[in-house]
């Protein structure tokens, strides 16, 4: 299975990744079913339906149903993937996702697509920017934002192997794959990409290359910045985010709301822990019209913006 | 693999009688004792659960988890009382623990939890949850074609939310005959009758409408519950809507479709009434 190949030179589609993972798992366990809510071509699952048309269920534009009958397939011995647009799927369902998922403690997989903002013009409506802040609260939810196709590979197949409600976050926005020397996925477990001691850049999902490329910045003016990409937001890696305040000033990024999202669950722990400077990047809420990138320049989510931010968190250091 | 119904005793009638009963004055006593929960409702199902447990299900207690089993999933979940009393006679645990309702740490929450007690499928509470989950189930049971059967019982002022009518349309279009809803039909939801706050008639016409084989039934007459609910699933080639017309509080004189026994408790006098006449 080779994911499709990528808009443009050398940066990909994470749902190609998920698709092509999907169908490699379907191939070994015949437990494994997609649940979709009309949402076959925004999941990339053309391939999938083709394969086993017997094994996709399309319950059509109905995302209580959607969430719920993951859980009733998940009762009847199967290990559903639910794949929906993640403002949808995480919104209109959130209590189906709460009760008969979360708090029953079925083995579900969601997979929350196109998040953040990459519906981009298309307005608030259709940004999924408040998804971690209601997500991150569910006990039992595993909650994964991978940041290439290689991580959502790995993603994908964690949830499939561990027997427990996960949700992913995927984005549809065009990603490089990261440079790792040390290529490891676990749940729960962040990667330090970049070593660095002045400051810690925290970052997840589609703001991780960005993150990388604002450390070489500040790299280049001698500042060592450290970068982590916090993959798992539930549960939280405590220790890397302990030993990133160590640094003494911490940057959060993600493509989300700056409320209550992985910026939040950073503060939690730094300020209840050992308090330093934390910013918080991201969206502020309702953002105006505007393409994905545009809004991402606008909010300052670019290399430039991350470094500016560093070096204005490095001066309010103690 | 055709379904293999239930062989019917000649004396299940009376086994479901006596369980009814049993069924109400436990739960009576369950709410009395904790001065919380919904008796109304527990007993408007009463009769609709002690026919599923004692004449209808196949289940094994000892194996709550048997992929085999027949599903029962209790959408109308605050009617703990009536559920965990059928739950505790069908022998998935104590008798003993139904003192514990919704005390300080039992396992016996206002609503079921699935995590705590065996025999619950899902955890239910927030309305219109039990449908949408069970026709989950039926779809798993019909893309391995096994022969268990899923049981939904919901309330009738529950099907106000719109997440039924998604399911509906679902299990209409696949033709899950493996699917049976019972609507426990007493015409009151917690603050006035359903025909005076979002009025669900012509309920059966909906239901046809949607795609599914409907049957209107005395939801207290055993015989009427056992015959409905005991039909091969082969012979239909729809899922099958039971709207069981009952009277919250059916049982005790002074709560007889009184919407007052929602989740009104009683105190010792009442209690003691109600005692005497569920004999």
């Amino acid at each position: 299975m080779s994911a499709a190949a990528p808009a443009q030179a050398g940066l990909f589609d994470c749902r190609d990744s998920f698709a092509s993972t999907i169908e490699a798992l379907a191939e070994a366990d015949p437990r494994i079913v997609t649940v979709v809510s009309d949402s076959v071509g925004s999941s990339k699952l053309g391939g999938f339906r083709k394969k086993w048309p017997d094994r996709m269920v399309n319950v059509g534009i109905a995302e209580q149903t959607v969430v719920a009958v993951g859980a009733g397939l998940a009762n009847g011995g199967k290990v559903p993937f639910i794949s929906a647009a993640s403002c949808f799927l995480t919104a209109r369902a959130l209590e189906q996702i709460k009760a008969d998922i979360a708090y029953s403690n079925v083995n579900v997989k969601l997979i929350g697509q196109s998040s953040g903002v990459a519906y981009g013009e298309l307005g608030p409506t259709h940004h999924s920017i408040e998804d971690m802040a209601w997500l991150r609260l569910l006990n039992n939810l595993t909650v994964i934002v991978p940041a290439d196709p290689w991580q959502t590979e790995q993603a994908i197949r964690a949830a499939a192997a561990m027997n427990g409600p996960v949700f992913v976050r995927v984005s549809r926005m065009p990603v490089p794959a990261l440079e790792r020397s040390d290529a490891s996925f676990e749940i729960g477990k962040a990667e330090t990409l970049v070593q660095g001691d002045d400051i810690t850049i925290i970052a997840n999902g589609t703001m991780v290359h960005r993150a990388v490329a604002a450390a070489k910045i500040l790299a280049g003016e001698g500042i060592s910045a450290r970068v982590v990409n916090m993959a798992t937001i539930n549960p939280l890696d405590e220790a890397a985010i302990l030993a990133a305040a160590d640094t003494g000033a911490i940057v959060t990024v993600e493509e989300g709301s700056v409320r209550g999202g992985l910026g939040g669950a950073v503060s939690e722990l730094v300020t209840a822990n050992t308090p330093v400077p934390v910013r918080i990047m991201g969206f502020p809420g309702f953002v105006p019209t505007g393409s994905a990138d545009w809004l991402m320049d606008h909010f300052g989510l670019t290399a430039t913006g991350i470094a500016d931010a560093a070096r204005q968190t490095i001066a309010r250091k103690r | 693999m055709p379904f293999t119904p239930h062989k019917r005793q000649n004396d299940t009638a009376a086994l479901i009688a006596e369980k009814a009963l049993w069924i109400r004055r436990r739960s009576f006593q369950m709410v009395y004792e904790a001065q919380l929960g919904h008796p109304g409702g527990d007993f408007s199902a009463a009769d609709i659960l002690s026919a599923l447990y004692f004449g209808v299900m196949r289940y094994d207690p000892s194996k709550p988890n048997d992929p085999a089993r027949d599903r029962f999933v209790m959408s109308k979940g605050h009617c703990t009382g009536v559920f965990y009393s059928v739950l505790a006679a069908a022998g998935y645990f104590p008798e003993a623990d139904l003192s514990t309702y919704m005390q300080p740490l039992s396992r016996l929450n206002g609503h079921p939890n699935r995590n705590y007690l065996p025999g619950v499928e899902t955890n239910t509470g927030p309305l219109g949850h039990g449908l949408p989950v069970a026709l989950g189930i039926a779809i798993a049971g019909q893309i391995d074609n096994a022969d268990f059967r899923t049981f939904v019982l919901t309330g009738d002022g529950e099907l106000q939310e719109g997440s039924n009518w998604e399911a509906a349309l679902t299990a209409g279009h696949r033709k899950l005959r493996n699917l049976t809803l019972i609507i426990d039909r007493n015409r009151l939801q917690q603050g006035a009758r359903t025909e005076e706050t979002a009025s669900l008639d012509p309920l059966d016409d909906k239901w046809r409408a949607f795609g599914w084989h409907v049957e209107m039934i005395d939801g207290h007459d055993h015989a009427q519950l056992l015959d409905v609910l005991s039909v091969d699933p082969a012979t239909r080639d729809k899922p099958l809507c039971i709207i069981a017309n009952t009277f919250k509080g059916k049982g005790v004189s002074f709560m007889h479709d009184n919407v007052a026994w929602h989740h009104g408790v009683p105190n010792k006098e009442q209690y003691e009434q109600a005692m005497a006449e569920l004999v």
